[in-house]
């Protein structure tokens, strides 16, 4: 089944072309990389898909209808930047996301958050920035969506919590839902990918099953886009 | 326990290679049910897509059965084990002695080396 499409979208930003023509249809139960260098696209394109920005021209669907109230039930969404405001306590958090999501499940964001050892009365500002991306993912996981999308998920976080936080995309996402990662740290991540999506100049310039691209080149994800897009 | 997976070859076959080998070293045993798929990615650092495609092959080779309801098991089929551990054995053997051929060592001269070495 398809969960997202994207057909002929384009984006600008006043005279600069953000997005150009992405043509792209997402099906149930993958994990898919969307993999591109700084400022190819690739926040433009998930803002897009969670209704964030609109379109200059072409459309975006979310099980078949334009994004809306349904979207934003289905999507689950890791922004780039953590939101909660420094004075929240990890509880708030989670009180917040209950008011605002029926699908949250806060069982499962309990059990996680003490599987981490996180006091749930620590204020945000107290919180690593490592912490705070933990707490983030923890609440976009802990929802029963159809489809996750993590803009940028392992920036800046050290290798042991990108491993954690692998581990915890990989356990907890819901059964035939799918994943949309988006990232530069290709090594880090490339095995743990049904798809991958390169997207450069705001093109998509190859959208692939990994391990028939592994097959064919003879060589890691990280190699082939390193050669596609050399400096 | 463990798995480690070169990224440029396809993640599905060394997941296969690897199977294999813990099945036929007797790690998994016979008759032993194997973990979810969701456990196994999850173990493996791997994709559950890639580990179902993985054990789907394993299944064809007959190392792996599915009962139904209650997920997947290790073969009870000794011949199936022995055979495929003869077949890796003489694939690691036959790879040896075609290497040596290249150093113009011949085959005696192998098995002398191997006869001294320790360990």
């Amino acid at each position: 089944m398809t969960i997202l499409e994207c057909k002929k979208l384009c984006k600008n930003y006043d005279e600069k072309v953000a997005l150009k023509d992405v043509n792209l249809e997402v099906k149930s139960g993958k994990i898919i990389g969307l993999l591109g260098k700084n400022g190819s696209g690739k926040t433009t394109l998930i803002k897009l898909i969670n209704d964030l920005l609109t379109p200059t021209s072409g459309k975006v669907l979310v099980e078949g209808s334009a994004p809306g109230i349904n979207s934003k039930e289905v999507i689950s969404y890791l922004p780039e930047r953590t939101y909660f405001s420094s004075e929240m306590k990890v509880i708030d958090t989670i009180k917040y996301f209950e008011d605002f999501y029926k699908n949250f499940n806060k069982e499962k964001a309990f059990k996680l958050l003490k599987d981490l050892d996180l006091d749930i009365n620590m204020k945000i500002s107290k919180m690593s920035k490592g912490m705070r991306e933990k707490l983030q993912l923890i609440l976009v996981m802990s929802r029963d969506a159809k489809l996750y999308i993590l803009d940028e998920p392992l920036g800046g976080v050290d290798p042991a919590t990108r491993d954690y936080i692998l581990d915890t995309i990989l356990s907890n996402f819901c059964e035939g839902a799918s994943v949309i990662i988006s990232t530069h740290l290709i090594s880090d991540i490339e095995r743990i990918l049904d798809e991958v999506i390169f997207i450069d100049n705001g093109e998509v310039k190859l959208h692939e099953t990994t391990d028939d691209l592994r097959e064919k080149e003879n060589a890691s994800i990280d190699e082939i886009f390193r050669r596609m897009f050399k400096c | 326990m463990g798995f480690i997976f070169d990224n440029e070859r396809p993640i599905y076959v060394q997941l296969v290679e690897q199977i294999r080998l813990k099945i036929v070293s007797g790690e998994y045993k016979m008759n032993e049910k194997l973990p979810s798929v969701r456990d196994f990615a999850v173990e493996a650092k791997a994709n559950p897509n890639t580990v179902q495609r993985a054990l789907v092959e394993l299944e064809k080779e007959g190392l792996i059965y599915t009962e139904s309801t209650s997920g997947k098991f290790v073969t009870n089929d000794e011949r199936k084990l022995y055979d495929i551990k003869d077949n890796i054995i003489k694939c690691k053997v036959s790879c040896l002695i075609s290497d040596m051929e290249l150093l113009g060592i011949k085959k005696e001269e192998v098995i002398k080396y191997l006869k001294n070495m320790k360990g």
